[in-house]
């Protein structure tokens, strides 16, 4: 997993050309919503922090410098997805 | 059996045959007063403590795998207290007072070595941020030195002072931090608790936390349900997996971490140091292997194990900070799971559920804490209140905003 | 020492004799020689000591599992410790010492150990040296500290080249013995791309030291053919002396390569070590299996060898290991080492056969069956051994003992990735688990004969190859000749033996510590290691952690099977710090970032300073000046009375494109910027999303839909990597884009009273306070035609400007403005006078934004809006955030007499004693102040912003410091900002 990425943009990368940021928040609130929604707090601070299959969030900034969604086993390591997040966002996944 | 100098010689007399067993292997009794899930380093010193300072001795321990195969088994044993904030500084210095007795006080020798640990700095901002964070260790009464150029020189006259990328500028020294041979503190605190009548029960998995009218009664195991008035949790990297039996999520991502030791090597280096130009430190054991680690893989792990490219980045570092180390080889790698909180700081507290308590999010500063951690979440659970020293270490201060961020890197638990 | 070398015969090239130094002995030997055969032919059987009890010790293997023969080769900044003497080729002038003896390894005092050893039973020092604790750091410690340890390091710098590698390949094949070679050989005549490493300098692995034959040629030269076929292809990379070292995710391994270790003069044009990353589609691990020692009283005595080892020294180095020789099997194949002894006519006095019945193997001596050695005699070297045959015991004279325990296939990389080994009970071995993407073939799979094993690897290949849809080369397996048996049958340890009978023996791990480790409850396999050390010393156990496995399993009265194994980790055999680093050492750690204006700066006498990955310019020292601050406080104080230059390159700069863009800035800052007007540009606080302050930086609109971000120095890429995640991630459906272009424009400030001055020389547009106010941005040319865009920006508080320009031009234009600027008295500054000048201003830096402050903190609690939604928003409103006992930034200036104020230092109250409660907080940034003659300082300080006037204390423990200051606004120079619109 982690020692090469399938990029859907640049195919197989190194690891060291991305940036990880960490796993991807089981929910975010929509742009604007009441800043006392308890999905805010949630969204920055709580994971679900799963043995195995999870999504996380890498930016490719050596490379075509977009945000993928890898999806992965943390326990095995396999890579079993790499999605642009953009492309994800606007088909209605937000998190 | 009371290790002594006179134990040794008698038994060496009869061949060694009349060693007894460091720690019982008891079956799990129905239920207990306390369990503990994990027997790693901080489960065990919390039993311990239960029994010695709390007099609470009808304790189980769960644990997985073997007694001491957590982080305990795989840090790089490092000790210090050289923390900038209040939330931490007066814990991890109590961590060390504890280190100073401890051997004497559980009856086996852990090598507490108080060989001095090194911080450098190689930039006028890191110099300052040094020097606050060594102020403030002064403020409670701490050790620390601030050294320039030629007393890190004097020191450790085998660095690079002249050839580097990043020239060293001097170091933060507290010279009572140093090391520790790390799986004789479990044992040791194993074989304290276990003669005090913990039970300690290895190749126990817990597979749930049974959960009724609110109270946690016992959790389930690969050998059966066993009660409990009050359920403690000191399972590290798995923090995660074992509080959602409990319904319950963390402010934690589990990451990591690869330590590397080299082949044996007539003293090396005496002093415990890391690096300010990049992501490295260094130790050596009474063995003679180099012991040294660097950042995390980045990514979200339980493996037990990383990838080649951080181990390039990690020994870049070590030999960007010592020239004759090139020659030197690394004998064996390997990784730990670690419970990076959203703040780089830990968690010892009550949780919603009234008689669960946790202890988590230990980063990777979870060895040099383990007495302290074991001491604190003991007195939380027999008392139902926090000790003074881990009084900041909450688990609402994420919600509140009472964060404990040494670095200031915000929620994001790999950059801890 | 007589030479042991044979008259005839081997792998080496006798026309090419070779001198080096053992231990300050002239010694020599061959081309081909290993310095262990090369020391054996000149009848050296003492090579090295071992760790904790300094038992005289010899060469057991002729392989990389050795775990006695450690020496330390090279001087100066080559000298290595801990090599291998059975793995490092001999080259002329090689300088070989032996280890951790003194003063001699005859007569080493450490020696002295053993008459302890009743003391020194496994986890000893766990029981003791407690007493007085005081002591363990003065005394106690010391002592074994100076005991540990084998080599000695060097601690000079290495003289030599590494590099480092990518390669990619359908598949991998990893050893290149006879079930390598053909599964290289039917992947390469297949077409695919292949790499085969072999850790040897000479492929065929095993067949190097049989005396077999594969097509009707000798197995060496057979090995050779197919290697030179392999070296030919196109499609193929043959690596010898290459050790893949390391299993990694995405079926990426680690190898080194040692280049240029065999050679005496080194290439500098060549690393003397490579570390190769190789992408493989698909390996083959083919990596053999390692005979085990017997573990017997005294088996560590120099002259016992591993039997497969001592048939390499008699085959492939032509070396005789003794001139009367018994061997000690379990199993069939030591007999093939009796009958290779007595074809080169060395005797073989006995073979003692641990089975009653033996399945057919039989020798042209003396054999014993069901019979044991139970213990060996002599001093530095065998003498003799004891044998219980028939249940009598009976002594006799040998100097050579061949000792064969059964076969451990190495899986060790395959169980890298968290596979666990699985026994295997008809092979009493455990075999590595089915992985994804890598085979076993061979010995390493549990199939020891040499046709099985030809045979194997083109099967195991031939499947990788359809796995990848490439069409496999029909490959008939070569001919061999018949061969030895290879069964064996387990024998963990000889309970009759009273002597210390050594599982590990490097680390001196006895069958009596495994047993006492047991007794204490320390029976886990993992706690048997941490408490004897068996299998840590530099050879990981490849010889000993099985039989230790078995030992304990019969003490605990359990199958290996239930004890199961230790882990295997990285590296499999040890890797240099300087392989694995390659170029990136030294000055080379770190790519170096210059500005484009660092030319400019150098010209103008510059010191430079390292900042991330910049050299920014620091100061420009004048006139003779020696110290930092004589031209920083000249610098700065010049920028308040004429004008200075400043190369501010390095902050970050970001193109923002789009129709959305205002609408996205207006999220990403915490303050408004929906409404800036083209033209203009605007300070912002960027937020994280916890709620605390990211970066801050200007930004400008050049364009109804294009805009201009700085960012700081620091937080450039992560600025940028923040937009690209707010943009992609949270507001997909806003149409922004972003470029960033920090290394395109060259950026300076030109600061002071009269920079309107100097810029409206230079520039094409009026900018007189009212065309072109404070704040005002725009697209312009300079000297005529060169594009450049100006802002009215000030860090220093002067009326000043930044100017940017095409990155290929900036020292074209720094050179301009500094002609422009003569007659008005122009100098460059630098990063320290820039320091003072924004702390006299009170502008912050991430000295002050350092992850934990909030607006308000920095007195900027107004700007972050009410009105709108922003990136931090909802965080920023927990209640920690808003209390009113936050640390808040003032400034600070000295209570009486002048004097140095530090940075670093924290606050108490007048008369509050030090303690962390009584902790008020701690000053960000210091410096003097030119401008009003004493030093000033920035400073978060407990509510301060209600404090304004109070006079507190200093406090600097840590040099000893304490003294009075007054807290004040933060801005010190022009509080009403009147110098920005003059």
């Amino acid at each position: 997993m982690a020692s090469l990425i399938p990029c859907p943009h640049c195919g197989m990368r190194p690891k060291e050309e991305f940036t990880i940021r960490g796993a991807v928040p089981d929910s975010r609130p929509a742009w604007g919503a009441p800043i006392d929604d308890p999905q805010w707090f949630s969204a920055v601070y709580l994971r679900t922090n799963p043995r195995g299959r999870l999504r996380e969030h890498w930016y490719h900034g050596a490379g075509c410098g977009r945000w993928l969604i890898v999806e992965r086993d943390n326990l095995s390591h396999a890579v079993h997805d790499v999605a642009d997040a953009r492309a994800r966002a606007l088909a209605g996944d937000r998190t | 059996m009371r290790y002594s100098v006179a134990s040794l010689i008698a038994n060496a007399f009869s061949g060694n045959r009349n060693w007894t067993p460091a720690w019982r292997e008891p079956e799990p009794k129905s239920r207990y007063d306390v369990v503990i899930v994990g027997g790693g380093g901080h489960g065990l010193a919390t039993a311990y403590y239960l029994a010695r300072e709390h007099g609470i001795r009808n304790v189980a321990i769960v644990e997985k795998g073997w007694l001491g195969s957590g982080n305990i088994g795989r840090n790089t044993t490092l000790i210090r207290s050289n923390y900038l904030l209040p939330g931490n500084e007066p814990f991890y210095e109590w961590s060390l007072k504890l280190w100073e007795g401890l051997e004497q006080e559980f009856n086996f020798n852990a090598m507490v070595s108080q060989r001095g640990v090194l911080n450098l700095y190689h930039s006028d901002a890191q110099r300052d941020a040094f020097t606050r964070r060594g102020n403030a260790m002064r403020m409670h009464g701490v050790d620390a030195e601030l050294l320039d150029r030629e007393g890190v020189r004097r020191m450790l006259p085998f660095f690079d002072y002249d050839n580097a990328r990043f020239p060293i500028m001097g170091a933060l020294l507290q010279r009572r931090g140093g090391t520790v041979r790390h799986d004789a503190v479990a044992w040791g605190y194993g074989r304290g608790a276990d003669e005090m009548g913990v039970d300690i029960i290895q190749h126990c998995e817990v597979t749930g936390i049974r959960v009724e009218n609110g109270r946690a009664t016992g959790v389930e195991t690969s050998r059966g349900f066993i009660g409990c008035d009050r359920l403690a949790l000191a399972a590290a990297g798995n923090s995660s997996v074992v509080a959602a039996m409990a319904g319950l999520r963390l402010p934690i991502e589990s990451h990591v971490l690869q330590a590397f030791v080299s082949e044996g090597l007539k003293p090396f280096i005496d002093t415990v140091v890391t690096f300010g130009a990049g992501h490295f430190y260094i130790s050596q054991s009474d063995k003679g292997g180099l012991v040294f680690g660097g950042d995390l893989d980045g990514y979200n792990s339980y493996a037990q194990r990383g990838n080649l490219a951080t181990v390039e980045h990690v020994f870049e570092a070590g030999l960007a900070m010592i020239p004759g180390l090139s020659r030197v080889k690394a004998l064996r790698s390997w990784g730990g799971v670690m419970d990076m909180s959203m703040d780089g700081s830990p968690i010892i507290d009550k949780t919603p559920i009234p008689n669960l308590y946790l202890n988590c999010g230990w980063c990777y500063g979870g060895f040099k804490a383990t007495p302290a951690s074991g001491w604190c979440f003991a007195h939380l659970i027999a008392r139902d209140e926090p000790h003074p020293v881990a009084r900041e270490m909450r688990l609402d201060r994420f919600a509140r905003g009472y964060l404990i961020d040494e670095n200031g890197r915000g929620a994001q638990a790999n950059l801890h | 020492m007589s030479s042991r070398r044979l008259p005839e015969g081997g792998l080496i090239d006798r026309s090419r004799p070779i001198d080096f130094t053992f231990d300050g002995h002239k010694l020599s030997g061959f081309a081909g020689d290993t310095l262990a055969s090369a020391l054996l032919a000149n009848g050296r059987r003492l090579v090295g000591r071992s760790f904790k009890y300094h038992r005289p010790r010899g060469i057991l293997t002729a392989g990389s599992a050795e775990p006695n023969a450690l020496v330390t080769v090279g001087t100066g900044g080559r000298r290595e410790p801990n090599v291998r003497a059975t793995m490092a080729e001999l080259h002329e002038g090689m300088v070989a010492e032996s280890q951790n003896r003194w003063p001699s390894l005859r007569f080493d005092l450490g020696a002295v150990n053993q008459l302890f050893s009743p003391f020194l039973a496994a986890g000893f020092y766990y029981k003791t040296f407690m007493w007085p604790a005081a002591l363990w750091e003065k005394l106690y410690e010391p002592l074994i500290r100076r005991a540990a340890g084998l080599g000695k390091a060097t601690y000079e710098r290495d003289p030599d080249r590494f590099e480092k590698r990518w390669a990619h390949c359908d598949l991998l094949v990893i050893g290149a013995g006879p079930a390598g070679l053909t599964a290289a050989l039917t992947a390469a005549r297949s077409g695919a791309r292949v790499v085969l490493v072999d850790e040897q300098s000479l492929p065929g692995g095993s067949l190097l030291g049989e005396r077999e034959s594969v097509d009707d040629m000798a197995a060496s030269d057979w090995a050779r053919q197919v290697a030179d076929e392999l070296d030919t292809m196109p499609n193929v990379r043959v690596l010898p002396r290459t050790t893949a070292f390391g299993w990694y995710d995405s079926n990426l391994f680690g190898a080194l390569e040692r280049v240029q270790k065999h050679r005496a003069e080194i290439d500098a044009a060549l690393p003397v070590e490579r570390l190769w990353r190789i992408a493989a589609r698909r390996a083959v691990l083919a990596s053999g299996a390692e005979e085990r020692p017997l573990v017997f009283g005294g088996n560590d005595r120099p002259g016992i060898m591993i039997a497969g080892a001592m048939r390499t020294y008699l085959n492939r180095y032509a070396v005789a290991p003794g001139r009367k020789v018994a061997i000690f099997t379990n199993g069939d194949a030591a007999y093939r080492t009796a009958r290779d002894l007595q074809a080169r006519g060395v005797e073989v006095a006995a073979v003692i056969d641990s089975r009653p019945a033996v399945s057919g193997a039989s020798a042209a001596t003396r054999t014993i069956h069901g019979g044991l050695v139970t213990r060996s005699f002599g001093g530095q070297g065998l003498k003799g051994i004891e044998i219980l045959g028939n249940g009598k015991y009976e002594r006799i004279g040998v100097d050579a003992l061949a000792m064969s325990g059964g076969y451990t296939p190495i899986i060790n990389l395959a169980c890298q990735r968290g596979g666990r080994p699985i026994w295997n009970e008809g092979l009493q071995a455990f075999l590595a688990p089915e992985n994804e993407g890598l085979a076993m073939a061979g010995s390493a799979a549990g199939i020891y004969g040499l046709a099985d094993c030809l045979r194997d690897g083109i099967g195991k290949a031939q499947a990788a190859l359809g796995e990848l849809g490439i069409k496999p080369a029909r490959f008939d397996p070569p001919k061999t000749t018949e061969e030895a048996g290879t069964g064996f049958k387990a024998l963990w340890h000889v309970g009759e033996s009273r002597a210390k009978a050594f599982v590990d023996f490097q680390n001196d791990v006895t069958v009596s510590d495994l047993g006492l480790a047991v007794r204490e409850g320390y029976g886990h396999i993992e706690h048997a290691k941490r408490y004897t050390t068996t299998g840590m010393a530099t050879d990981q156990g490849k010889l000993s952690n099985l039989n230790a496995i078995g030992i304990v399993a019969e003490a605990r009265g359990k199958s290996p099977a239930e004890i199961g194994t230790t882990t295997f980790r990285p590296f499999y055999t040890p890797v240099s710090f300087g392989a694995i680093v390659g170029a990136n050492r030294e000055k080379h750690f770190q790519p170096v970032r210059k500005s484009p204006l660092h030319g400019w700066a150098e010209a103008n006498g510059a010191v430079f300073v390292e900042a991330g990955l910049w050299y920014r310019s620091a100061w420009f020292p004048r006139n003779g000046e020696t110290h930092w601050r004589q031209s920083a406080d000249r610098e700065a104080a010049n920028v308040r009375t004429n004008v200075g230059v400043c190369d501010v390159s390095t902050l970050g700069k970001i193109e923002i494109f789009g129709p959305d863009a205002p609408e996205f800035l207006n999220r990403v800052y915490c303050n408004g910027f929906a409404k800036l007007p083209v033209g203009k540009a605007r300070y912002g606080l960027m937020l994280r999303e916890d709620g605390f302050i990211y970066d801050d930086g200007t930004t400008s609109r050049l364009a109804e839909d294009h805009y201009f971000m700085t960012t700081t120095t620091a937080q450039a890429a992560g600025v940028m990597t923040h937009l690209e995640f707010c943009a992609q991630i949270l507001w997909p459906e806003l149409d922004v884009r972003f470029a960033s272009v920090t290394d395109q424009w060259a950026q300076m400030a030109i600061a002071g009273p009269k920079s309107r001055a100097v810029i409206a020389e230079l520039v094409d547009r009026d900018i007189s306070n009212d065309a072109f106010p404070f704040l005002a941005a725009a697209d312009l040319t300079v000297l005529g035609t060169l594009p450049a865009r100006l802002f009215g920006i000030s860090f220093s508080g002067e009326l000043a400007y930044e100017l940017a320009v095409p990155a290929r031009s900036g020292k074209r234009v720094a050179d301009a403005v500094m002609e422009a600027g003569a007659k008005h008295g122009i100098m460059p500054y630098g990063t320290e006078a820039l320091s003072v000048l924004r702390i006299e201003k009170g502008h912050v830096t991430h000295s002050e934004i350092n992850g934990t402050v909030v607006p308000d903190d920095l007195g900027m609690g107004r700007m972050a809006s009410q009105a709108k939604d922003y990136v931090g928003r909802a965080m920023l409103g927990r209640e920690a955030l808003r209390a009113e006992n936050r640390m808040q930034l003032v400034g600070l200036r000295p209570a009486g007499a002048d004097r140095l104020i530090r940075a670093g230092s924290h606050l108490l109250e007048r008369h509050a004693p030090p303690s962390t409660e009584n902790d008020q907080g701690h000053i960000t940034s210091a410096c003097y102040s030119p401008a009003l003659g004493h030093h000033i300082a920035l400073a978060l300080l407990r509510r301060g912003h209600a404090r304004h006037g109070e006079e507190i204390r200093v406090w600097d423990g840590l040099r000893g410091e304490e003294f009075p200051v007054l807290v004040c606004e933060p801005a010190f120079v022009d509080p009403r900002n009147e110098k920005l619109h003059a």
